[in-house]
């Protein structure tokens, strides 16, 4: 099936997320979309598949024009979309997760077991896998999740999948395993649509790509037409080398350090230590470790066993309020859920870890927190028309700006960054950079948890990099060190 | 469709949202406004001093509870239990005063039953993990199943309490001609809205309804804050319950039944959310103003009372459109 998007653009109140963006896929091919956090990749996949309306523009199916109403609409067409967060129902079984909401009924108006376990046995075996239909889904990997996703798209008779980071949370033997059944079903005629960041995948599975930049298409070339530095290059629009801000480094006294810090089936035996003015680097995939030992620190999960010491000293943190009282930060990687209230103000969410130094006599000075509010909001640059705003109106870099002002607003002296430009657009991404310059200049520790690699290698000072709950290595990082290196650590010491 | 008629769209939209949520705002307080005109249409005296002073007082039971209840519905959580631990500090209280205790410790010591009652279903809630609905349900049946047990299910009176001198001030004095109830309503009033409005605890609390998860790594202790807001909700029945038995000079076992459904229905009219995270105290206290007025109108009309629970009914469910109207 051919897939034609033509002058799409799409607008977010003043926002505009896509201008005028064209977007072809033919039949039978593995269409890669490569493009920065915010490039407009998701909205362009949404519009496509009918959750989102273009304010313009054009979609064609094999020429025809057509309008979606819904994702179902689209999956009726044939056009399925597998999100990176899959919408399973863990507590069901595959069988019931197969057909939710599509099940077979027999003439009594009964579910019909026994046709539903034929049929998912059928695509199964088209697919050359096999899974325990009674199995509750939830006790799956991600991996088999990610097929029975698959199958689940089969079953509407795909002739369009949008993956969007699939191998973000496989091991690479089940990323070798979708592979195959990708290009299985892309010779029976199947096109996929690939989002992803890891270009040494989309140089092995991809025939072509489309490039986006700050809702433009930059870019559609085959494959065997380019190469990796000229993707980079097109989705940066500038050399890397520019892009991140130069470091200077003035390295002091440890102020954090870890040792032998273990939860149960999450990570084992987790040793290591950040300095005054350091950046510390995280890196592994999603699912090896790195954000629960930060939770783990910070006191939002327990842990097993091991210690955490400030300044040289055992620090007992048992829930946040008191890793607060020992001078850390933490910006989760989810800031709508774990981040902000976003139906709160600005200043409201500004001012929660600082409440306590905004009183006077028990009773919370107005004045006090306006002026408090109004000076993170300068020094940040958040762009909103006031602090009583409700800060789920902002846009995703200038939530993320406000979630850094309520740490930077307590004072952090450690601060613990996880994916910190996730869903930023470029620009408030490199203040975000000079942010983090500014405050390990003034002496802040950060450690930084990304699956960014570019950024990882260009922001840190050393890398530490997880693999499946243990950490491998710490890295200095230096100009020698390359993305690869630390890919070969992240999975295991095997190069994909 | 075309990028100005989109724009239009939004702005419309936009305006349609401010307009609601002004109207929100003003919606309980407009609402009684219309109330007292309709009432007063039908007869006059419902405006006399005397019955206005009447109402007021009618009202102050109701609204402790629903100040105390109000806290609970903003962090998402409810409270059904308010009624029984009226009845069983009630009981408590009156079987100290029987047997000898001076009258104002053993309402002292009745309030604070109400907070360790309601502590308890605090930690059931926190600590425990059970969801509020369920846990205060189960203690409801309980502290009133409890109040059975100590009481023998008969009233506690005796001429202790009919000749204290506090009960007789509590229940039928007049403060600078001001019925005691009242005073005691607006005193628990100022103290609760500087706690909710003007204290950390008051962020805490709404934080904590807004979004909890955010709330917890931004460093507010979510359990202990919240179990203190079950305290205050049991301190708050408690209290409530002392200007109870000094009215009637008796603790009925069975007072209290249903009068967790008037102090809901009080937060909601006043238009906070039952989702938690948005509303204010004040508008608690017009939303017992409402329901006061209702009862005391409908009264003076004549209404009889099984049509009264008709009319209040409608009235709440239409006061719930209105919520949903507006987080829309």
């Amino acid at each position: 099936m051919k897939v034609d998007m033509i002058g799409i653009s799409k607008s977010f109140g003043k926002n505009h997320v896509l201008r005028d963006v064209d977007f072809h896929l033919k039949d039978a091919e593995v269409h890669a979309l490569m493009g920065e956090n915010g490039a407009g990749k998701s909205t362009l996949m949404n519009i496509m598949t009918g959750l989102l309306s273009a304010n313009d523009g054009d979609i064609l199916v094999d020429g025809q024009q057509v309008h979606f109403n819904g994702p179902k609409e689209a999956e009726e067409a044939g056009i399925s979309f597998i999100h990176q967060e899959m919408n399973n129902f863990g507590e069901m079984s595959v069988l019931e997760n197969l057909f939710l909401n599509k099940e077979i009924k027999n003439k009594f108006g009964l579910v019909d077991d026994y046709t539903m376990r034929q049929q998912a046995n059928r695509i199964f075996k088209t697919l050359h896998i096999n899974y325990d239909l009674d199995r509750p889904i939830g006790e799956l990997s991600i991996g088999s999740q990610q097929m029975i996703e698959i199958s689940k798209a089969m079953m509407t008779d795909a002739k369009v999948i949008i993956m969007d980071e699939p191998t973000a949370a496989l091991t690479s033997s089940e990323i070798r395993s979708l592979f195959e059944i990708v290009r299985h079903l892309k010779k029976q005629g199947v096109s996929f649509i690939y989002i992803s960041h890891r270009i040494e995948e989309i140089m092995q599975i991809a025939d072509r790509i489309t490039v986006m930049r700050d809702g433009h298409t930059v870019d559609e070339s085959f494959i065997s037409d380019t190469s990796v530095e000229q993707i980079v290059t097109k989705m940066v629009g500038r050399d890397i080398g520019d892009f991140f801000p130069t470091r200077q480094v003035h390295v002091g006294k440890t102020v954090l350090s870890v040792s032998n810090l273990n939860r149960k089936n999450t990570f084992h035996d987790i040793s290591f230590s950040v300095r005054e003015g350091e950046i510390l680097g995280f890196s592994g995939l999603m699912g090896s470790g790195r954000t629960e030992i930060m939770r783990a620190i910070f006191g939002v999960d327990a842990k097993t066993s091991g210690d955490v010491s400030i300044d040289g000293k055992i620090v007992q943190i048992k829930e946040p309020s008191q890793a607060i009282k020992q001078g850390i930060g933490f910006v989760t990687e989810n800031r709508k859920d774990e981040g902000l209230i976003l139906d709160f103000s600005v200043a409201e969410n500004i001012i929660l870890p600082s409440l306590n130094d905004l009183v006077k006599h028990h009773i919370l000075d107005e004045k006090t927190k306006v002026d408090f509010v109004d000076l993170l909001i300068q020094r940040l640059t958040v762009k909103t028309d006031g602090q009583n705003i409700s800060v789920g109106s902002l846009s995703g870099g200038n939530q993320q700006k406000t979630v850094l002002a309520k740490w930077i607003g307590a004072g952090s002296k450690i601060l613990i960054l996880d994916e910190p430009t996730r869903g930023v657009d470029v620009g408030a991404k490199r203040e975000i950079y000079n942010l983090m310059n500014e405050l390990t200049d003034r002496g802040v520790a950060i450690i930084m948890v990304s699956s960014d690699l570019p950024e990882v290698l260009a922001m840190s000072d050393r890398i530490a990099v997880m693999y499946e709950g243990t950490l491998m290595a710490i890295v200095d990082s230096d100009d020698k060190l390359t993305e690869a290196d630390i890919m070969t650590l992240a999975t295991g010491g095997k190069k994909l | 469709m075309t990028r100005a008629k989109v724009e239009q769209k939004s702005s419309e939209s936009v305006n349609q949202k401010k307009f609601f949520s002004q109207l929100a705002g003003l919606g309980p307080v407009l609402a009684l406004v219309v109330l007292v005109i309709i009432t007063t249409m039908m007869n006059s005296s419902f405006l006399d001093v005397n019955n206005l002073l009447n109402l007021l007082r009618q009202v102050s039971i109701n609204g402790l509870i629903a100040f105390g209840m109000t806290f609970v519905i903003l962090t998402g959580g409810i409270d059904l239990s308010v009624g029984a631990m009226l009845a069983l500090t009630s009981a408590l209280t009156a079987m100290m005063i029987t047997s000898g205790v001076p009258t104002l410790l053993a309402m002292l010591i009745g309030i604070l039953i109400g907070g360790v009652l309601g502590g308890i279903n605090g930690l059931i809630i926190t600590k425990g993990g059970a969801a509020p609905f369920i846990a205060s349900l189960a203690t409801m049946t309980i502290f009133r199943g409890a109040t059975y047990v100590f009481t023998d299910g008969n009233p506690i009176t005796g001429k202790v309490m009919n000749d204290s001198f506090a009960f007789q001030f509590i229940g039928r004095g007049y403060f600078f001609g001001i019925p005691v109830p009242v005073i005691i309503m607006i005193v628990a009033f100022i103290i609760l809205y500087i706690l909710l409005h003007k204290m950390t605890f008051g962020r805490k609390t709404y934080a904590l309804g807004g979004n909890e998860k955010a709330a917890f790594v931004s460093g507010i202790k979510v359990k202990m804050t919240k179990t203190w807001i079950y305290v205050i909700s049991g301190i708050m029945s408690s209290a409530a319950g002392m200007v109870l038995i000094s009215r009637l000079s008796s603790a009925q076992p069975d007072a209290g039944t249903g009068f967790e459904m008037d102090a809901i229905a009080a937060v909601v009219l006043g238009g906070t959310s039952l989702a938690g995270g948005r509303g204010r105290i004040f508008g608690t206290f017009i939303g017992a103003l409402i329901i006061g007025t209702l009862n005391n109108g409908m009264n003076l009309i004549g209404i009889s009372s099984f049509y009264q629970q008709i009319v209040k009914g409608i009235v709440i469910i239409i006061a719930v459109l209105l919520d949903r109207r507006k987080s829309a």
